[in-house]
């Protein structure tokens, strides 16, 4: 925002509130009432007004309290923002970032838990990226931001709170991370885990565990849901020959099921197991403490479904 | 009442001093519709009568000859008094008791409290049949335990356990009662709208259609300020007056929406006016003073059985905590909260029925310690209710069984009975 006045963000409760979640905290004193707009409860006109805002060279950033309300604006995101380039032909460009918390928070209920990678990740004309670490939020917000495209930038509400170690670089002002790249936050030789999000933490966990028990396992942090990064994916797994993709979301057409797809038709030949899928139950998130645990990937299903597909013996399903 | 047009630049800083309810502002002149008012406004067709200032608010031409047939000019029977009383009781014990329980780390995720809103829950369900729809939003509790969901029910459902009213599933925001026609608990506001407005579709064809000649089912929708700036409002409002739906549109205007003041929000804040631009009575009333809430209640409910369609009622309340449990309410004047915490619905209503002798300090007194027995009992029930089991996980997907698909055995998934003990993919 302090680079280029064209920015502005808009969002419910992101001025004098501070940010529902506080992460726009301190920006209505530093740039505002005019860059910093607290909207009312409208996400279908406040989406729209961004889009058509962007359509004349600003540069929006909508927020939505959850992007589980971003259902309410759908219509604009997918049909205004992100086909216009299309139909167009290439007159309007649409330079706007849809970001917020997705995925399963603690404890809210089914409305307030849904992933929406793999839905905005199915729509030509979108870029979808997931951050884990605070340098991926940081870099890959300000390429989005950049970015001359629509982008639906993917946070989690449980990640906010959690501290990352951060180099000097990543804190340099003009630091920023390519779009479409993939991480490989741990190397390994034996199996590959891919995960977005939250899920980077659990599987690093699990290859934690993993190593102990002799399994090397190489972690992916897919950071770009769209464009994914097939090549990082494919090399990983021609190396390791074993996949496991770990998500939040449900299970079918999932992202795991799109990496999947492309690991087969790429790199059959290389794979020495089937490929496992985890995703989090295919049920609407339960409220129950137990039964909200059950319905999401937790580190031990990782543990065992890495193993599963090193031909290890795995004991049965983890008790509730 | 003139309002000079919004200024686009909010001209506020996270220091202003806020202002207070009375003081004028940039862009809203000193107003009677904020504070306590008297007058009600029906727009056509019903023709407004104004008395005395005291106890009576509304009149139309119905409730105008019921009064004439009373023998006292009281506005309760003791019995109802006593009725609306304990509700109310019940309403803020039960919600003191959640913020307690909450802090414990019994209950978790999102909680909204309603206290200081009791009267419009009172007011309006109290005068209900069970057959009677009520939706809600997220603020839930209070019309639960209005519409008769036990109270052991709706805190059990709150602890996340077996014995609750949705069994765990929902929670706080999504409470359901097939038997007390309690269709949610919805946690995107305006979603509920188009919902109730559809179950007063459903009355309306059963009568109509199907030939119930008595289903008379009236529904109550309740929403707040906020949700009045969202889209579906309007377009609920439209068919419901077209069709001439047997609705009650409830806004329980308590002047915030998390931190968003509804004055910073809303073009017009005079929410009740959008009635009559679709067609509609438009009313405002004082949502503070359960009498005054039933009186409106009253004539809007018997409207939507009459079959004469829809009412727009804007209550003007406050809510006493912060959005939710977990939001510091740090943007809310304390002046603010001091002249709505004197405007308590139930020290006014304790206050007209000590006067008028409906009842006695000691009676009151008793039904408060028993609602806070049947409070006490009610946590006491959750805590020793048991989680729910594993296989419920996958319960209630569908209502169609095999929903599920089929299995990789031919067969369907729901008939493999070791099918509901697990999660669905791992």
């Amino acid at each position: 925002m302090s680079a280029d006045p064209k920015v502005f963000l808009m969002g419910e409760e992101v001025g004098e509130y501070q940010g529902a979640y506080k992460i726009s905290k301190g920006l209505l004193e530093k740039y505002g009432p005019e860059r910093v707009l607290d909207t009312p409860i409208t996400e279908a006109g406040f989406a729209g007004i961004g889009v058509g805002a962007a359509y004349y060279g600003l540069r929006p950033v909508v927020e939505f309290m959850t992007f589980n309300f971003s259902m309410q604006a759908i219509d604009h995101i997918i049909n205004s923002a992100a086909k216009s380039n299309y139909m167009s032909a290439g007159q309007i460009s649409v330079p706007i970032v849809f970001r917020g918390p997705n995925g399963a928070a603690a404890g809210v209920g089914a409305q307030h838990s849904q992933c929406y990678a793999s839905w905005y990740g199915a729509c030509p004309g979108l870029k979808v990226l997931t951050p884990y670490s605070s340098e991926d939020a940081r870099g890959l917000l300000k390429a989005a931001i950049r970015d001359p495209d629509p982008v639906v930038f993917l946070e989690n509400e449980l990640l906010y709170g959690e501290s990352f170690p951060v180099t000097a670089e990543a804190l340099d002002s003009s630091f920023c991370l390519p779009i479409g790249k993939a991480k490989i936050e741990r190397e390994g030789k034996d199996v590959t885990i891919t995960a977005y999000s939250k899920m980077v933490g659990y599987a690093l966990k699990a290859a934690e565990t993993l190593a102990k028990e002799g399994i090397s396992a190489e972690v992916i942090n897919l950071r770009s849901i769209r464009p994914l990064d097939r090549s990082t994916i494919n090399n990983s797994v021609r190396k390791t020959n074993r996949l496991v993709t770990v998500e939040e979301g449900f299970p079918q057409h999932g992202v795991g099921a799109e990496i999947c797809t492309s690991v087969i038709e790429e790199s059959f030949g290389y794979l020495d197991a089937p490929v496992e899928r985890i995703a989090g139950a295919d049920v609407p998130m339960p409220y129950a403490a137990n039964l909200e645990r059950m319905a999401v990937p937790q580190v031990e299903d990782i543990v065992r479904a890495a193993k599963r597909a090193c031909y290890r013996s795995v004991p049965l399903a983890a008790a509730a | 009442m003139s309002l000079s047009a919004p200024k686009f630049v909010q001209p506020l800083s996270p220091h202003h001093t806020h202002r207070s309810i009375g003081s004028p502002m940039s862009f809203h002149a000193s107003t009677p519709f904020l504070g306590s008012t008297h007058k009600l406004r029906f727009i056509a067709p019903i023709k407004l009568n104004p008395r005395s200032p005291s106890t009576v608010v509304s009149v139309s031409d119905v409730v105008k000859d019921k009064k004439r047939k009373s023998t006292t000019n009281l506005l309760i029977t003791k019995e109802e008094g006593l009725v609306l009383y304990e509700d109310m009781i019940l309403g803020r014990s039960f919600e003191d008791m959640c913020a307690q329980m909450y802090y414990r780390g019994k209950m978790f995720g999102f909680v909204h409290l309603y206290n200081g809103q009791e009267a419009v829950s009172t007011g309006f369900i109290k005068l209900l049949k069970k057959e009677d729809s009520v939706v809600s939003t997220y603020r839930d509790h209070v019309h639960a335990l209005s519409k008769g969901v036990p109270a052991r029910a709706v805190m059990s459902e709150l602890f996340g356990k077996a014995t609750g009213c949705s069994r765990g599933q929902g929670g706080s925001m999504h409470m359901f009662s097939k038997e007390h026609n309690l269709i949610g608990g919805f946690a995107f506001i305006a979603e509920g709208i188009p919902v109730a407005t559809g179950a007063a579709f459903s009355s309306k064809y059963r009568r109509e259609v199907l030939k119930e000649a008595d289903c008379d089912h009236v529904t109550v929708a309740f929403f707040g300020d906020g949700t009045c700036n969202n889209g579906q409002f309007y377009e609920c409002l439209n068919m419901a007056a077209l069709w001439k739906l047997p609705i009650v549109f409830v806004v329980e205007n308590n002047l915030w929406a998390i931190g968003m003041s509804h004055l910073r929000s809303t073009s017009d804040p005079e929410i009740w006016k959008k009635g009559p631009a679709f067609g509609m009575p438009g009313v405002h009333v004082d949502g503070m003073d359960v009498l005054k809430v039933r009186e409106v209640a009253k004539e809007a409910v018997e409207r939507a059985r009459r079959g004469e369609g829809p009412t727009l009622v804007e209550c003007e309340t406050y809510r006493f905590r912060g959005h939710s449990l977990a939001d510091p309410d740090e943007l809310r004047d304390p002046a603010e909260k001091a002249h709505y915490a004197g405007r308590d619905p139930i020290s006014a209503l304790k206050k007209y029925m000590i006067e008028n002798k409906l009842a006695s300090e000691q009676q009151l007194k008793a039904i408060e310690k028993k609602i806070d027995e049947v409070v006490e009992e009610a946590v006491e029930f959750a805590d020793a209710s048991p989680h729910p089991p594993r296989s419920q996980l996958l319960e209630n997907v569908f209502a169609d069984p095999k929903g599920f698909g089929i299995g990789p055995d031919g067969k369907y998934r729901c008939e493999d009975p070791k099918f509901t003990e697990g999660t669905a993919h791992v």
